[in-house]
C-alpha cells in the first residue's frame, strides 16, 4: 500500500506530466485552428458580427457549434438552413416571423449590424467541426408519404427537387411531405386548392388578401416568387 | 470552534443563503418558459434568467467555498485569520461586484459567453477581490503553527482557481479560440481545481465527524486528487470536439473522460468507508449525512452521468441539447451545492451555539432537496434523449420538438418544487440558528 509521501508525489507528478502535455497540445491546436476554421474569412463584418452576437448574449437562448443554452436553435449551420433573407427578417423583427411562438427578442439592429451577424454566422458555417451538427440518419421515417420501398432516398430526392428557397423559408412554418414546422398549415395540397396566380398574390403580401394572416410578408424576389408558385401549384398530393 | 475569526464564515454562508434562494427562483422562470409561460419575456427574457441563474450558482458556491475557507483554515493552520476586518471588506466587495453583475444582466450589460457572463470591468474587481482573499488565507497558513495537507490543498485549489479565472479574460476575435480558452476556466475549475477544494473539505469533514486518523484520510486525499488531474486536464478535451479544433481531442477528451468518473468513484468509496471506520457516533449526523450525500451524488451526477455522454459518438448527438442539462443540474448539485451545505451544517452549531443540526426540519431538508434534485434529472433526461432523437435523429424542426416535450417542462416544474420545498426547510432552519453569538464552542 502506499504511503503519504507516495501518494503526494503520485499527485505532485502526475498533474505536473498532463498540465504540460496540456499545454503542448494546446500549442498544437492553435497552430491548426486557421486551417480548419478558414481563420483568412475572419473579415472586420465578421468580427463585428462575433462581437455583437456575444454582446446580445445570442448564446443565451441558442446553442453555436453546440455551446449556449437550449431554448432556441442551433446556429451552426444557420445561414444554410435558412438562408441571408430569411436572417435578416428575423433580425429585423422576431416576431412576426414566428407568430405566437416562443420569443425572440428584439435588439432593433440597424441594417450593418445585421449584415454583420449574417457574415459571422456565414463564416460558423464554413468552419470544420469534425462532423457536427450530425446529418438525422433516421429522418425516412419522418416523410411518411414517400414510397415505404425506397424510403430513405425518396426522402432525399423529393427533397432536392424542392426549390431553394423553399427550403430555407417555407419548412420553417410550413410542412411538406411530412417535413417542416407545424405554425402554418401543411402544403401537400396546396396545388389542388389554390392556383398559381393566387400563390402569386399571396406570396406578394399575403396581408393584401388576408388581413388578418399570421404570415409575414417575406423578403422573396420576384424570380423566388414566380419558382415557388410554379412549384407549389403541382403540389396536389393529399395531405394527411 | 477554536478561534473567534472563524465566524466570519458565517457571513458568507449566510450569503450563500440568500444568492442560492433568488437562483431558485430565475430556475423556475426559465421552467416555465420551456412549458410555453413566458410572460415575462419582455421584463426577464430568457437569456437574462439563465445568465442570471448559472452565475447566481457560481457565486454562491465561491461564497460557501470562502466560508469554508476561513472556518477551515484557523483550525488547521492553528492561529486566528490574519485580519478580520480585511476579511469583511473582502466579503462586502464580493457581494457588491456579485450583486451589480447580476442587475447589470437585467440591463444587459454582459459578456455574452456562457458561464463568463460578468462584464470586464467587473472582471478585474473579481481579481482583485479575490487576490485579497488568497493573500489572507495564504498569509494565516504561512504564519500558521503547523502545515496540514488539508488546508494545503484547500489552498492550493483556490489558488489555481483564480489563476485559472484569468484565460477567460483573453480578447480574441476568434470564436474557437474565445470557447477554447473558456472551457480552461469552466472545465478546469469544475473538474479539475475545485474538486481539489472539493477533496479539502471533504476531507476535513471525514476527519472531525469520523475521528479516523488524519494520516489516513489526507493520503486518500492526494490519490483522489491525483486521480482527478490525471483524467480531469486532458478531459478538457471533451469540449474540444466540436469547435474547430483538431480531430485528435476526440481521441484524448474520449478516453480521459472515461477516466474521469473514477476519482467520482474513489470519492464516494473513500467517504463511505471512512464513514464506516469511524465508528464513533457523530454529534452532528445531518452533516456526515451531506458529506456522504455529496459523495455518492456527485459520482451519480458527475462522474456517471457525465460519462453517459461523453464519448465522441454520443455526443455527437447530444451536444447542445438537454442531456447536458440533465448532467449539469445533478453535477453541480452533487459534488458542490451539497458540499457547501454540508460544511454549512457542519459549521452552524459551533458558531452559534445552538445544537438545531439534527432537527426533523434539517433532516426533512437533506432528503426532499436530493429527491427533488434525483427527479429533475430524470425529467431533463427524459426530455433530453427525447429532443436528441426527434431533433438530432430523425431532422424535425426545432420548435416543433420543443412542443413535443413541453409535458416534461411540467415534471421538471413539479420536482423543482419538491427540491425548493427541501431548500426552504434549510434555509428556515438556518436562520433558526441566528448569528454567531456566544463563547467559542468546544469541538464534537
Amino acid at each position: 500500500m502506499l504511503t503519504k509521501s507516495q501518494a503526494k508525489a503520485f499527485f505532485i507528478i502526475g498533474t505536473a506530466l498532463f498540465s504540460l502535455i496540456f499545454v503542448g497540445l494546446t500549442v498544437d491546436t492553435f497552430q491548426r485552428i486557421p486551417s480548419q476554421t478558414n481563420s483568412e474569412g475572419l473579415t472586420p463584418e465578421v468580427v463585428r458580427g462575433k462581437h455583437l452576437f456575444d454582446k446580445s448574449n445570442c448564446m443565451g437562448c441558442h446553442t453555436i457549434m453546440g455551446e449556449g443554452a437550449y431554448y432556441a436553435p442551433e446556429l451552426t449551420k444557420v445561414f444554410d438552413r435558412r438562408g441571408e433573407a430569411f436572417i435578416t427578417a428575423m433580425l429585423k423583427d422576431p416576431e412576426s416571423m414566428y407568430p405566437g411562438q416562443r420569443k425572440m427578442t428584439n435588439y432593433h439592429f440597424n441594417d450593418q449590424q445585421i449584415s454583420d451577424l449574417v457574415a459571422f454566422l456565414k463564416w460558423i458555417g464554413q468552419m470544420d467541426l469534425n462532423g457536427f451538427p450530425p446529418k438525422p440518419d433516421l429522418n425516412k421515417t419522418a416523410a411518411p408519404n414517400a414510397d415505404s420501398t425506397t424510403v430513405g432516398e425518396a426522402a432525399i430526392v423529393k427533397t432536392m427537387d424542392r426549390p431553394n428557397v423553399f427550403n430555407q423559408m417555407c419548412v420553417a412554418c410550413h410542412s411538406l411531405g411530412g417535413q417542416g414546422g407545424q405554425i402554418g398549415p401543411a402544403l401537400d395540397n396546396i396545388g389542388s386548392t389554390r392556383d398559381k396566380d393566387y400563390i402569386i398574390r399571396w406570396l406578394k403580401n399575403p396581408l393584401e388578401i388576408k388581413p388578418d394572416s399570421k404570415m409575414p410578408k417575406l423578403p422573396l424576389s420576384d424570380e423566388d416568387i414566380t419558382e415557388l408558385a410554379a412549384f407549389l401549384s403541382t403540389q396536389k398530393g393529399s395531405s394527411k | 470552534m477554536k478561534y473567534t475569526s472563524q465566524r466570519i464564515a458565517y457571513w458568507f454562508f449566510a450569503v450563500c443563503m440568500l444568492l442560492f434562494s433568488l437562483q431558485l427562483v430565475y430556475g423556475f422562470i426559465m421552467g416555465f418558459a420551456h412549458m410555453g409561460y413566458d410572460g415575462l419575456h419582455s421584463l426577464i427574457p430568457f437569456n437574462v434568467a439563465r445568465a442570471v441563474h448559472t452565475n447566481l450558482l457560481v457565486m454562491w458556491l465561491l461564497s460557501g467555498f470562502m466560508g469554508a475557507a476561513y472556518y477551515i483554515i484557523p483550525e488547521e493552520a492553528d492561529r486566528e485569520i490574519l485580519s478580520v476586518k480585511w476579511a469583511y471588506v473582502q466579503l462586502i466587495a464580493f457581494v457588491v461586484v456579485g450583486v451589480t453583475a447580476i442587475i447589470g444582466f437585467h440591463f444587459q450589460w454582459w459578456e455574452g459567453r456562457k458561464f463568463l457572463e460578468i462584464p470586464r470591468p467587473l472582471d478585474y474587481l473579481v481579481v482583485v477581490d479575490v487576490l485579497l482573499f488568497i493573500g489572507l488565507i495564504g498569509g494565516t497558513i504561512w504564519k500558521g503553527r503547523r502545515y496540514t495537507t488539508t488546508s494545503i490543498v484547500l489552498f492550493f485549489g483556490l489558488l489555481t482557481a483564480a489563476l485559472l479565472y484569468l484565460p477567460g479574460m483573453i480578447d480574441t476575435d476568434h470564436q474557437t479560440h474565445d470557447s477554447y480558452w473558456r472551457w480552461w476556466v469552466v472545465h478546469l475549475w469544475v473538474e479539475g481545481v475545485w474538486e481539489l477544494i472539493m477533496g479539502a473539505i471533504m476531507s476535513f469533514l471525514l476527519i472531525k465527524l469520523t475521528g479516523v486518523d488524519r494520516e489516513v484520510i489526507e493520503k486518500w486525499l492526494y490519490i483522489i486528487v491525483g486521480f482527478t488531474f490525471l483524467s480531469g486536464i486532458l478531459g478538457t478535451g471533451h469540449h474540444y470536439y466540436y469547435i474547430g479544433t483538431p480531430r485528435y481531442w476526440l481521441m484524448i477528451g474520449g478516453v480521459f473522460s472515461a477516466l474521469e468518473p473514477i476519482a467520482f468513484l474513489g470519492m464516494a468509496i473513500y467517504a463511505i468507508a471512512m464513514a464506516k471506520k469511524g465508528g464513533k457516533t457523530p454529534t452532528n449526523k445531518t452533516a456526515l449525512l451531506w458529506t456522504l450525500g455529496t459523495a455518492i451524488m456527485s459520482f451519480v451526477g458527475a462522474g456517471f452521468l457525465g460519462f453517459a455522454h461523453t464519448l465522441p459518438q454520443v455526443n455527437m448527438y447530444t451536444h447542445g441539447t438537454l442531456v447536458t442539462a440533465m448532467h449539469g443540474h445533478l453535477a453541480f448539485w452533487g459534488a458542490y451545492a451539497c458540499l457547501v451545505l454540508a460544511i454549512i451544517t457542519y459549521a452552524m452549531p459551533l458558531m452559534t451555539g445552538r445544537k438545531l443540526q439534527d432537527t426533523y426540519t434539517n433532516i426533512f431538508a437533506f432528503w426532499t432537496s436530493n429527491i427533488g434534485m434525483v427527479s429533475m434529472t430524470i425529467a431533463f433526461g427524459i426530455a433530453g434523449v427525447a429532443q436528441v432523437y426527434l431533433e438530432r435523429k430523425m431532422g424535425l424542426d426545432f420548435l416543433l420538438v420543443q412542443k413535443e416535450i413541453e409535458v416534461h417542462f411540467l415534471g421538471l416544474v413539479l420536482a423543482a418544487s419538491l427540491f425548493t420545498l427541501g431548500i426552504i426547510a434549510f434555509v428556515y432552519n438556518f436562520i433558526r440558528f441566528g448569528g454567531p453569538v456566544g463563547d467559542l464552542q468546544k469541538e464534537s
